[in-house]
């Protein structure tokens, strides 16, 4: 069964110059336990599609859809405090900057504890004790003692173990990644990829990894979608838009990759592709 | 993320994105209409005003407003305990309470943005000499320094904008600081840097043009402050001296009347609230449109 | 031939003032790096944040004094903590950053940004300037009209355009780029590097490629180093350095980069079907 449903999603925001779509009825669908990876350059709306079906959106952003279902349940139609108590429990999101992330006035353990008391009500011995479980399952050494640290004093990439522990507090059942490794270094990123494709294997998680890196689509995904300027371009598992990619788009972006280089020059997407002929590819 | 990208995708010019922000806040578009008519009577006083402001009428001493039982049209707001028309003083005060807004933030703002520019530009030990002086200055309750300084420099209009330009330094120093401080190490000024530039070209064109918008809104404020200001002054006998039809000035002398005609201090009152909410409100507005940090989208 | 740059033995350390209850530290952010780069070649700097390559380009640019070692620029001698620093010398080494967003004055338009290194250098006049100013444009694949044009109406990739523009006004012989692409989309990120290798050839220019990325530095680079600590950890062709690093942490960097084949990814399918 799929865990989210999303069809013909639509989002505008208001803006000085008048309506801007950001996102043109996109569809999508995440499985239990598969890992979904929605790719796309600045400004194709792939963040901005996630957040809208979470409800984070500014009050700018109009959102329409012809079906936005989690596990069964109608997200549309829900009241914002019903909805609250989804995201977040049964639908977790970690973000591109981990230290800004977190609240710097407060030390990660009392974040994380927060969240366990919210949306599960434990008691403080068991927040406690559940907290320390999530910073050892997240590789913090010495998790007890880093409980009581501010994250100021913490490396972005011990952040962001924190800020996976928090999103893994609730044992949810879907984890959105928007630019889970964008802000930090390679050996780093290395690390963060390897804790999270782990965690999801383990836990059996649907997971949507949002990301503009071709190298993190090929070490994590089972499942790509490809976008641009707000529209699906391309969808396929991992192997096939590797192999053998659909569209033009999919194509230019992987021969604009340094790694794929032949000869001196990179090809580059907009020399031979104008927006209609990536357009007219499209999928829905 | 993607709100930014949104702005890059067909840019407002200018001007067009300010005015769809600033007309956002109803409040700040009233303060300007408010603020636009006080600024053309004060321009066009000699047509606007009935009379005179300093002809003392002997057959009208404290007549009431028109409205009132006794009062009369030609004297719309009544006048005063010497026969003057107040809605005349009125109008012809504007003047003044314009022109000492107009010099006090000019002045401060001049002398603010220079030394802040030194302080932050510079930082070190300038910088803390600079802000030391600016802290003591804080320490003083604004307006008691101002009279000392006007007690010192002798009573009179000028004085007095010396005295409030004085007072509000520390906050044109303060923001200018803290703006160059934050544009100092970006990658452009850097870039100036490496293609030769100077330290006055860096100071003066590359940093400066990029800390106003703060400035601007703080200067609106600055404006209905030193009016404000100049008003408490007057009223204290330490700002503009009789018969100047200076607002402060007017409630001062109009002090002793409180019991029996009521509206020699309500309107010169009613002015300055008016001019300085009218401002206010227009500041807020500024600042809604012109700081990216609170800018909405 | 002389090297276009050549760096012996540089340091750099940071005084970190002390306060009441901690001690005044040094911090050394580069260690005594030494390297030398050939007219119209890249030299890549690849590490991670914190390695000391930022501090490097800094040096290199002349915008802070090494602590100790020597640069020579074509053969000369500089220190800039001494001498202080000539137009002459101040014109051949120009820099491009990471930042799209934070290189150009906001407040100037695009024609103002391109001719003020003229307007400090030269005694060129405003026609002249102009002139050139909108010959460079048309050179780094922008157009005339965008000459008038304030930088927030430009795309990342076209501000790292007119960045680079504003550093070659002056005819450099060195140019730092400090990750002048991590910041761009892969497709721009591909424009933006042939343009750099096309000017590399027009102007015979040099460059010092300072990135955290390696398949990019694999695609630009004639030597490597990688920095690790403030240390050169690894020196060489990129062909050595790529076929055969040396250093353990450089076997780190490589096996942590993502790789984007089609064999590792079915590699990593059936390692997780098993």
């Amino acid at each position: 069964m799929s865990l989210l449903e999303v069809e013909n999603l639509v989002v505008e925001f208001q803006t000085a110059s008048g309506p801007f779509r950001a996102v043109n009825g996109v569809s999508l669908k995440v499985n239990e336990g598969e890992v979904l990876a929605i790719v796309g350059e600045s400004g194709s709306g792939k963040s901005v599609s996630m957040l809208a079906a979470m409800g984070l959106l500014p009050w700018t952003a109009k959102v329409t859809a012809d079906k936005l279902q989690f596990n069964g349940i109608d997200l549309l139609g829900m009241s914002p405090s019903e909805r609250r108590r989804i995201v977040g429990k049964d639908i977790a999101m970690i973000f591109q900057e981990p230290i800004a992330s977190l609240n710097p006035c407060f030390t990660v353990g009392f974040q994380i504890e927060e969240v366990l008391r919210l949306h599960l009500g434990l008691d403080k011995a068991a927040r406690r004790a559940r907290a320390i479980e999530l910073f050892e399952l997240v590789g913090i050494p010495n998790a007890a003692e880093r409980l009581s640290h501010y994250p100021h004093q913490m490396s972005g990439g011990q952040c962001q173990r924190v800020m996976i522990a928090i999103a893994l507090s609730c044992n949810p059942k879907l984890l959105i990644a928007d630019e889970p490794t964008t802000a930090l270094d390679v050996t780093i990123q290395k690390q963060i990829l390897d804790l999270l494709m782990r965690l999801q294997a383990e836990h059996g998680m649907g997971m949507i990894i949002i990301t503009h890196n071709m190298g993190v689509v090929a070490e994590t995904a089972d499942r790509v979608i490809v976008q641009y300027k707000g529209r699906k371009i391309e969808e396929a598992d991992v192997l096939s838009l590797f192999e053998s990619p659909k569209s033009t788009y999919t194509r230019a972006l992987l021969s604009a990759l340094p790694d794929n280089a032949t000869g001196d020059r990179l090809p580059t997407i907009a020399e031979f592709l104008s927006d209609d002929q990536i357009f007219a590819g499209a999928v829905r | 993320m993607a709100v930014v990208e949104l702005k890059t995708i067909s840019p407002p010019t200018g001007l067009a994105e300010f005015w769809f922000y600033f007309s956002r806040n109803k409040g700040a578009v009233i303060g300007l209409a408010a603020f636009l008519i006080i600024l053309l009577l004060a321009v066009f006083a000699m047509f606007a005003a009935p009379h005179s402001p300093s002809i003392q009428n002997r057959e009208v001493l404290l007549l009431p407003p028109a409205w009132v039982e006794g009062g009369r049209f030609t004297y719309f707001l009544g006048t005063d305990a010497v026969g003057r028309d107040i809605l005349s003083r009125l109008i012809y005060g504007a003047r003044f309470s314009l022109f000492i807004g107009v010099v006090v933030v000019s002045l401060s703002v001049v002398s603010g943005v220079l030394v802040g520019l030194i302080a932050g530009y510079f930082r070190g030990r300038t910088d803390t000499i600079i802000m030391r002086v600016m802290d003591i200055i804080l320490a003083f309750p604004s307006l008691l320094l101002a009279l000392v300084l006007v007690a010192v420099l002798g009573p009179g209009l000028l004085n007095a904008m010396i005295a409030i330009s004085l007072v509000n330094l520390p906050h044109f120093v303060r923001l200018t600081r803290a703006a160059v401080m934050t544009e100092r190490t970006k990658d452009y000024v850097i870039a100036s840097k490496v293609a030769g530039a100077g330290t006055l070209r860096l100071m003066f064109l590359t940093i400066l043009p990029n800390c106003l918008a703060p400035l601007i809104v703080q200067a609106t404020l600055a404006f209905s402050a030193a009016i404000l200001d100049a008003a408490a002054l007057g009223f204290l006998g330490m700002g503009a001296q009789p018969p100047t039809p200076e607002w402060g000035t007017m409630l001062a002398e109009a002090r002793e009347f409180i019991q029996r005609a009521w509206w020699v201090v309500t309107f010169p009152g009613l002015a300055i609230l008016i001019t300085v909410l009218a401002i206010n409100l227009m500041g807020d507005g500024l600042r809604d449109a012109l700081d990216p940090k609170l800018k909405r989208s | 031939m002389t090297p276009v740059l050549e760096a012996r033995n540089l340091v750099r350390d940071y005084q970190i003032p002390g306060s009441l209850l901690k001690r005044g530290r040094t911090v050394h952010a580069v260690k005594g790096v030494s390297f030398a780069v050939d007219q119209g070649k890249t030299l890549a700097i690849v590490g991670e944040s914190g390695c000391g390559k930022s501090t490097l380009a800094r040096i290199v640019t002349m915008i802070d004094p090494a602590t100790s070692g020597e640069m020579l620029i074509d053969g000369e001698k500089v220190d800039i903590a001494r001498d202080g620093l000539t137009s002459e010398m101040r014109r051949k080494v120009q820099i491009v950053f990471q930042n799209p967003y934070g290189t150009l004055n906001p407040r100037k338009k695009i024609g103002d940004i391109l001719s003020e290194p003229l307007i400090i250098n030269t005694r060129m006049k405003a026609d002249e300037r102009r002139d050139k100013a909108m010959a460079m444009l048309k050179k780094v694949g922008l157009e005339e009209k965008h000459y008038g044009r304030y930088p927030h109406m430009f795309s990342g990739g076209q501000r790292q355009r007119v960045a680079i523009a504003r550093a070659l006004m002056l005819n450099p012989r060195l140019l730092v780029l400090d990750e002048p692409v991590s910041a761009l989309d892969l497709s721009v990120q591909a424009q933006v590097l042939n343009l750099l290798a096309d000017l590399q050839d027009e102007f015979q220019l040099t460059y010092v490629f300072i990135s955290h990325d390696l398949s990019v530095v694999r695609y630009i680079a004639d030597d490597v180093m990688v920095m690790y600590y403030g240390e050169a950890v690894e020196y060489g062709s990129r062909e050595d350095v790529f076929s055969d690093p040396k250093h353990s942490y450089t076997k780190t960097l490589f096996a942590a980069t993502p790789r984007a084949d089609v064999d590792s990814i079915k590699e990593r399918l059936a390692r997780k079907a098993a």
